[in-house]
């Protein structure tokens, strides 16, 4: 069995229910995302489109992620999810390093490398992964590749010659498979990310790697001095605190 | 607006999360800076003790332990700084994974730094003797000051595997393709002579004459071979996109342009030159200086090499 997904392009309309939906179900932190959707847009107007990338870990064959963590904290599940061990976690961001798709983040809360496991806790129990429920249109196909019945298998047989995979030059064998995507979508050089404000949101990026309140020192004292606990409301009152450092003329 | 500011065809991203800048920051320039010290001194000093009588260079048997000593301290002290989880570190030790070039590393450099201090306390107590009195360890460390001779060459063999393990761990770091090229292997061998030599040339005032001529050839070689490999990568070894925007990012100004070439001027031009006279006619004072250049130098190269990968956005 090996577990992948396949995501139609032509079919996701944005909507982002599926980030939403990813990050309730692993309650993942603020400032961190284990699926997000890029929104691209493509041309001048008139003559303009917006195209919608759901981008989350490409389960690959052959993980660099895996390969490079130094405590098998990174590991393979016998259907094929890479998966991750935070308890063994130590830390030292090689994942972030190795993953070629920038899929794997440092928790703020945890202060450990994670990232999708397609739910592999859901997986288990028989369900699908949360995305998948979310998906509004079933732009999101899960399902076992080497299964020559299973949905995805069928999809990808239906899709020949239109089905792509990021970055296949790496040569790491994702399991996550795109319908209907591009060189302008899947590829990062083909556009621009040009940082400050855009369509709804300011395009930038992350403060820290990790939480930004555990400086070096914290980092040793924490397990004496009892690090205070995190949740996303103390995330909020810190993003509350910058805006009103901004304010009084700080950066 | 930004649609009206870039080329028709060109695509951009309207919304997006922000994405992680820079992962493995100044702790780890530091760390491969430090390493390249701690393993360089032992290649430079075993290529001077098979050249040279020992009474040439008098201080070498304890300075070139205890420079590594302290560099590799200083390098293991910042690879655990930089960990999330610093006391997880165990866990490199307790489930090794063996395919990361991170936990074979780990394994040579623990092993390296404890054979060094076992010779930087044998040179030490040999070359003052006076410790042996007051201090116990002193006399039982008496006892196995041939194990100084016997472990030497093997060690000087360990010190090539823990110099250039960086380099496979930045080949594995499949995703900043500006890495991937073979010879960073190299790159870490010439920085490794380069500082190492640096180092020593700082605590080579009693030495021969003889002596301090190679350690000024060997700093100019490995200046000048370190430049060439540099300059190639920056300017047309890639055909790689990734590392070619990477590059292009660089090359296009901005403060990693600035502190690249100020790095390259600093560190390897100027020590190069000032090395090379110091083979013709020897003046203390500029070799020393060349010294001090070329660690500064080398720590903002590597600095600029480490981070401007990570730049890049990858997806």
């Amino acid at each position: 069995m090996k577990l992948g997904f396949l995501v139609d392009l032509n079919l996701c309309m944005g909507c982002k229910g599926c980030e939403i939906a990813c990050k309730v179900e692993n309650e993942v932190p603020l400032g961190s995302w284990r699926l997000r959707v890029k929104y691209i847009d493509i041309g001048k107007f008139p003559d303009a489109s917006r195209s919608f990338t759901p981008l989350r870990c490409n389960h690959c064959e052959n993980a660099p992620c895996e390969r490079i963590c130094p405590v098998s904290a990174l590991h393979y599940l016998e259907n094929g999810i890479v998966n991750i061990d935070n308890e063994r976690c130590i830390g030292c961001a090689g994942c972030m390093m190795a993953c070629p798709y920038g899929a794997i983040y440092m928790d703020p809360e945890t202060n450990t490398a994670d990232k999708c496991t397609y739910c592999a806790h859901r997986i288990e129990s028989g369900m699908m992964p949360a995305c998948v429920v979310a998906c509004p249109v079933e732009a999101n196909i899960f399902g076992d590749v080497e299964d020559d019945t299973s949905h995805i298998s069928q999809y990808i047989m239906e899709h020949q010659g239109a089905v792509q995979v990021r970055k296949p030059e790496k040569h790491t064998n994702p399991k996550h498979f795109y319908v209907g995507g591009g060189t302008y979508t899947l590829d990062p050089l083909a556009h621009k990310r040009i940082e400050g404000y855009s369509l709804f949101n300011n395009i930038t990026h992350l403060d820290a790697i990790g939480d930004k309140n555990h400086g070096v020192l914290d980092r040793f004292l924490a397990p004496f001095t009892g690090h205070s606990k995190l949740d996303n409301k103390s995330f909020i009152d810190s993003a509350v605190d910058v805006e009103s450092h901004e304010e009084e003329g700080g950066h | 607006m930004v649609e009206s500011t870039i080329h028709a065809t060109q695509a951009v991203v309207t919304l997006d999360v922000p994405l992680p800048g820079i992962i493995w920051g100044w702790m780890i320039t530091l760390n491969m800076w430090a390493k390249s010290i701690g393993t360089g001194v032992i290649l430079v000093g075993a290529f001077l003790l098979y050249r040279h009588k020992k009474e040439d260079m008098p201080n070498l048997r304890w300075t070139m332990p205890l420079i590594s000593f302290v560099a590799l301290n200083i390098f293991l002290l910042f690879t655990l700084v930089d960990l999330h989880q610093p006391y997880r570190m165990v866990n490199i030790f307790l489930h090794p994974h063996w395919t990361s070039a991170i936990t074979v590393g780990a394994w040579l450099a623990s092993l390296f730094t404890g054979l060094i201090t076992v010779l930087m306390l044998i040179g030490g107590f040999d070359a003052f003797p006076e410790f042996r009195r007051h201090c116990p360890v002193a006399k039982k460390v008496r006892g196995i000051s041939s194990f100084y001779e016997k472990a030497f060459p093997f060690i000087v063999f360990l010190a090539i595997p823990v110099t250039t393990y960086t380099a496979i761990i930045m080949a594995q770091s499949s995703a900043r393709e500006l890495w991937q090229a073979p010879t960073e292997v190299m790159q870490m061998i010439w920085a490794a002579l380069m500082v190492g030599s640096a180092a020593l040339i700082l605590v080579s005032n009693e030495w021969s004459e003889k002596a301090r001529k190679d350690l000024s050839l060997i700093l100019a070689l490995a200046t000048f071979f370190s430049f060439m490999m540099y300059m190639s990568e920056y300017f047309f070894s890639f055909k790689s996109a990734e590392a070619e925007a990477t590059l292009a990012y660089v090359h296009s100004g901005g403060t990693y342009n600035v502190e690249f070439w100020f790095g390259m001027f600093l560190g390897f031009i100027i020590p190069f030159f000032l090395a090379l006279s110091n083979m013709k006619s020897e003046n203390k004072t500029l070799l020393r200086f060349a010294a001090i250049l070329a660690l500064i130098g080398l720590y903002l190269v590597k600095d600029v090499w480490l981070k401007i990968p990570q730049m890049l956005p990858l997806s």
